[in-house]
């Protein structure tokens, strides 16, 4: 069944060519149904493969698939070919599967839109690109996917390209994407340079064996494909595109700016890890920018009002904690948390979805509250993915935070102050986490009375999906209990294989754990225990000022006014890059490029073309005397010049 | 019996003068005459060549290129009778309608 | 005697053809042409190609010079008359021009670069045979598809000449 891999891009492929093309025609309920299906079809191919390669050793979990040559140009070659291993399953698991919750949800959320078959065929170009990207067995395959869930991403937040802030938004991104896209673009580029060729195995392996930790070239090429990852990804400083992403469809959000292509980052990182261990300043680099961005991002969801932004703000945030556990080369813990927080993100912006639907569109929190009785299924699964996301002991988010949180003190790359940030981080991802769930589901609705009077649980195709997806983000961490819980973290123990060269390049180097054996095992519960407490305190303050004292905000924000100004206002990034950078190329661009390059140079440049031809023809017609016989002499001359040379030469 | 070649250069001779013709003349009908003289001093260079060769395709040719001289002699007429009617000259130098 | 004769119409063909391109009046250009061509069917006739002789005489002389002579005279010249025969410069250079192509070719006439494989017709055979016969042998056999071709370009001829020289052109046209 490995051989039919290929059919898992294919059955998305498949959905956008018939909607895409046929989808104004076949009816709203069609259109769903067929979309899901395909991705339900996709879905049922991965499962099956994936426990084909369970029957097999984990030393021969490995499968390549050609389909054929696609570029063959002197000795570089780049095929069409798909890659079958235990990362790349997994990631497919989580895509397909996150997916087609999604799909269904959107069956119900998307009811009545206009745009109802162009939202389904985007929606499974998306799946189709990601797919391509996780599947890729060459660094171009993977550019391929990579610029094919961009263009998914800015199609999907300008949908609603009615609304000029909403197409606003979808060239944000794109441009901020493009930035991150150059960087990866040039990895690539330094990459076909100095190993000769784009496949993963070729270039892993001739870099294992050719270079050494530390290798300048490695260094170069690891920063510039994160550059990639820090666009895509939304880290610091190219984060600025996400927030802004929340004007797409609520089941987008779900999809692609949560649960699978802002983790494409994280996963590209993951397949390089050859190449990152080779270069611990990059890692070093990425750990710091994705504890930066996870402690930065959790501040700014503070003091969002804005129930997507705040979600949007927190993925950022849990992004950062993923590039964290790769940073510190706790890759299959980064790994890890991609799943469980593709579950737990995804069901929180579907139960925002389902609560924006509720109340009329409106995302507000200050206009929310109270929903719990009116929306029972949606609180009890919004509360499963807070508790999630927070970390509470037996939830999935508990198991993969604290495997990073654990890695990053403990591991060969770790470091006391990333793991501190970290910990504080986690505090203040529950603070806001539980901010939004009492301002929103506790407490007295403060909305219009028209709105109140509507607020109605949502249909089942929404419901359905949020069970489904609350169920896993309770026990999706089962699969990666540490052994320190009584388990055997199964799933590390999958993923081993993927990255056993670079466990050889550690210890080839004598990198080994800061902490291990017995000190360890002393250390690691009391720091959980730790981390469990500072969580414990930021629900309990949000407890206190958002459902026990409602005055108290208010009287805190005022004493700190200053620091809350800046956070409030986002530390002012969005201001700053707008007159640092965009201002600046706008000026540059309207007097520079266009009044003097375009005017002056291109189009002088054309005008001149046109002007030389013409001057010439003035002059040179003059030769056309439209005498007959000047043309037959000038005949005659040729003959005798020719029959000259032809006979005497 | 002369040389064949001193009869090469009255055929050499013949056309030359037709393409002095062509070149100088103004009047449209004197160039043709002229087109004609360069005609039948190619069918003269045919026929002496012939003789010397011991074959008769030479004079075949002159047969053809007769045939060929008679048509376009009809249409080239022709031609400048409505060349004239529209124009009322035949002089070349006053058809030029193709200066730039 | 045959040699006397040919130099004696080989002059008068050169002058006769000198006096055709040089004079003013296009009649008397016209008739200098008839001189060469009979000149030329004199030398044909000569050199044994009795057939070819008498049809320069009947085509050439004859219909084309005559078709000649009636244009000239359906068009009015007499204004033309008046005039020098051409633009001096293209005198000039037309007379230049002419006479290096000329010099040229008689070089090669000279260099004896003019050859080619004997046929099968000697003038003794040609003699015996009859120069018409042995034409004829050859137009319709080896020859008969250029001969019926070549009567397709008379038809076509015909037809163009009788539309180019109508009086009004049809609208279709």
């Amino acid at each position: 069944m490995l051989e039919w891999i290929w059919l898992v891009p294919l059955f998305p492929l498949i959905g956008v060519i018939i909607n895409g093309l046929f989808g104004r025609y076949l009816g709203h309920k069609i259109v769903g149904i067929l979309g899901s299906t395909m991705i339900g079809l996709s879905f049922i191919t991965v499962s099956i493969i994936f426990v084909d390669l369970l029957k097999l050793p984990p030393e021969h979990r490995f499968f390549t698939k050609t389909l054929y040559d696609w570029i063959v140009a002197g000795n570089f070659t780049a095929q069409i070919s798909f890659l079958v291993d235990p990362l790349s399953v997994v990631m497919m698991l989580v895509v397909t599967g996150v997916s087609f919750v999604i799909h269904i949800y959107s069956i119900g959320y998307m009811h009545g839109d206009k745009g109802y078959s162009r939202f389904f065929t985007y929606l499974n170009l998306f799946v189709f690109a990601m797919l391509l990207l996780i599947t890729a067995d060459n660094f171009l395959m993977m550019f391929v996917g990579w610029e094919g869930v961009g263009l998914c991403s800015y199609l999907l937040i300008g949908f609603w390209y009615g609304d000029n802030y909403n197409a606003y938004a979808g060239r944000k991104a794109f441009v901020v994407n493009r930035i991150g896209d150059f960087g990866f673009l040039l990895g690539i580029f330094f990459i076909v340079v100095t190993f000769h060729s784009v496949n993963f195995q070729e270039v892993f392996g001739a870099a294992a064996a050719k270079y050494t930790i530390g290798a300048p070239i490695i260094t170069v090429i690891t920063s510039l494909l994160f550059v990639g990852a820090m666009g895509k990804s939304a880290q610091i400083p190219l984060y600025v595109w996400l927030p802004d992403a929340m004007a797409g469809p609520t089941p987008v959000s779900a999809l692609i700016h949560a649960a699978t292509m802002v983790t494409a980052g994280v996963y590209m990182v993951a397949r390089a890890n050859v190449l990152y261990t080779l270069s611990p300043i990059s890692m070093a680099l990425i750990a710091v920018i994705g504890v930066a961005t996870a402690f930065f991002a959790a501040t700014m969801g503070m003091t969002q009002f804005d129930i997507k932004r705040m979600l949007a703000y927190s993925t950022i945030s849990q992004l950062g904690y993923m590039f964290v556990g790769v940073g510190v080369g706790a890759f299959a813990a980064g790994i890890f948390h991609l799943m469980t927080h593709a579950f737990f993100k995804a069901l929180l912006f579907m139960g925002a979805g389902s609560i924006m639907h509720a109340m009329s569109n409106s995302t507000d929190m200050r206009m929310m509250g109270g929903l719990k009785k009116k929306m029972p299924i949606t609180y009890w699964t919004f509360l499963m993915a807070t508790l999630a996301i927070s970390g509470i002991p037996g939830f999935s988010g508990f198991f993969s935070k604290d495997e990073i949180l654990w890695q990053s003190l403990a591991g060969a790359y770790g470091n006391f102050w990333i793991w501190l940030v970290g910990v504080i981080t986690a505090g203040l991802t529950a603070f806001y986490m539980f901010r939004a769930v009492y301002m929103t589901f506790h407490g007295e609705l403060r909305a219009k009375k028209e709105i109140a009077e509507h607020v109605h649980e949502a249909p089942s195709t929404m419901t359905v999906p949020l069970l489904i997806l609350g169920v896993l983000a309770v026990i999706g961490g089962y699969i990666g209990i540490p052994k320190i819980l009584g388990g055997s973290n199964p799933f590390e123990h999958f993923l081993d294989p993927v990255f056993e060269k670079s466990l050889e390049i550690r210890h080839a180097a004598g990198l080994v754990p800061h902490i291990s054996g017995e000190s360890a095992r002393v250390l690691e519960l009391p720091l959980m225990g730790l981390t469990f407490v500072i969580v414990l305190v930021g629900i309990g303050f949000a407890y206190l000022m958002y459902l026990k004292r409602p005055e108290l905000p208010g009287i805190w924000t005022k004493k700190i006014n200053y620091v809350y100004q800046l956070v409030f206002n986002k530390y002012y990034v969005d201001e700053i890059y707008e007159t640092l950078i965009v201002n600046p190329m706008a000026a540059i661009s309207e007097s520079f490029l266009w009044k003097f390059v375009d005017v002056k140079i291109i189009d002088g440049f054309i005008n001149g073309t046109g002007n030389v031809v013409r001057g010439t023809g003035r002059v040179v017609r003059k030769w056309q005397t439209g005498f007959v016989q000047n043309y037959a002499l000038s005949f005659v001359i040729g003959v005798v010049i020719l029959v000259f040379y032809i006979v005497f030469m | 019996m002369i040389p064949a070649t001193n009869l090469l250069i009255l055929g050499a001779i013949l056309f030359s003068i037709g393409v002095i013709g062509v070149l100088i003349r103004r009047n449209a009908i004197v160039i043709f005459m002229s087109i004609e003289l360069m005609l039948n001093s190619v069918n003269l260079t045919f026929i002496v060549l012939a003789r010397q060769l011991h074959s008769l395709d030479g004079q075949i040719f002159v047969f053809f290129i007769m045939t060929v001289a008679a048509a376009e002699v009809a249409v080239g007429l022709a031609l400048i009778i409505s060349a004239y009617r529209l124009r009322a000259t035949i002089n070349v130098d006053e058809i030029n309608l193709l200066n730039g | 005697m045959v040699t006397v004769l040919l130099y004696l119409f080989g002059i008068l063909a050169i002058l006769s053809a000198l006096g055709m391109v040089f004079h003013r009046n296009p009649v008397y250009s016209a008739l200098f042409l008839v001189v060469t061509f009979f000149s030329l069917a004199s030398i044909y006739a000569l050199l044994g190609a009795q057939f070819l002789s008498i049809i320069q005489v009947m085509v050439y002389a004859g219909a084309i010079m005559v078709l000649f002579v009636f244009v000239i005279m359906l068009l009015n010249l007499r204004k033309e008359v008046r005039l020098p025969i051409g633009k001096p410069a293209q005198v000039i250079f037309g007379v230049i021009f002419g006479l290096l192509l000329f010099v040229e070719g008689l070089l090669i006439i000279k260099s004896g670069s003019i050859s080619g494989t004997l046929g099968r017709y000697p003038q003794a055979k040609v003699n015996v045979i009859g120069n018409v016969e042995a034409l004829g042998n050859l137009l319709f056999t080896k020859y008969l598809f250029p001969f019926e071709l070549a009567s397709i370009i008379l038809l076509v001829g015909m037809i163009g000449a009788i539309i180019l020289g109508r009086k009004k052109m049809p609208k279709e046209l």
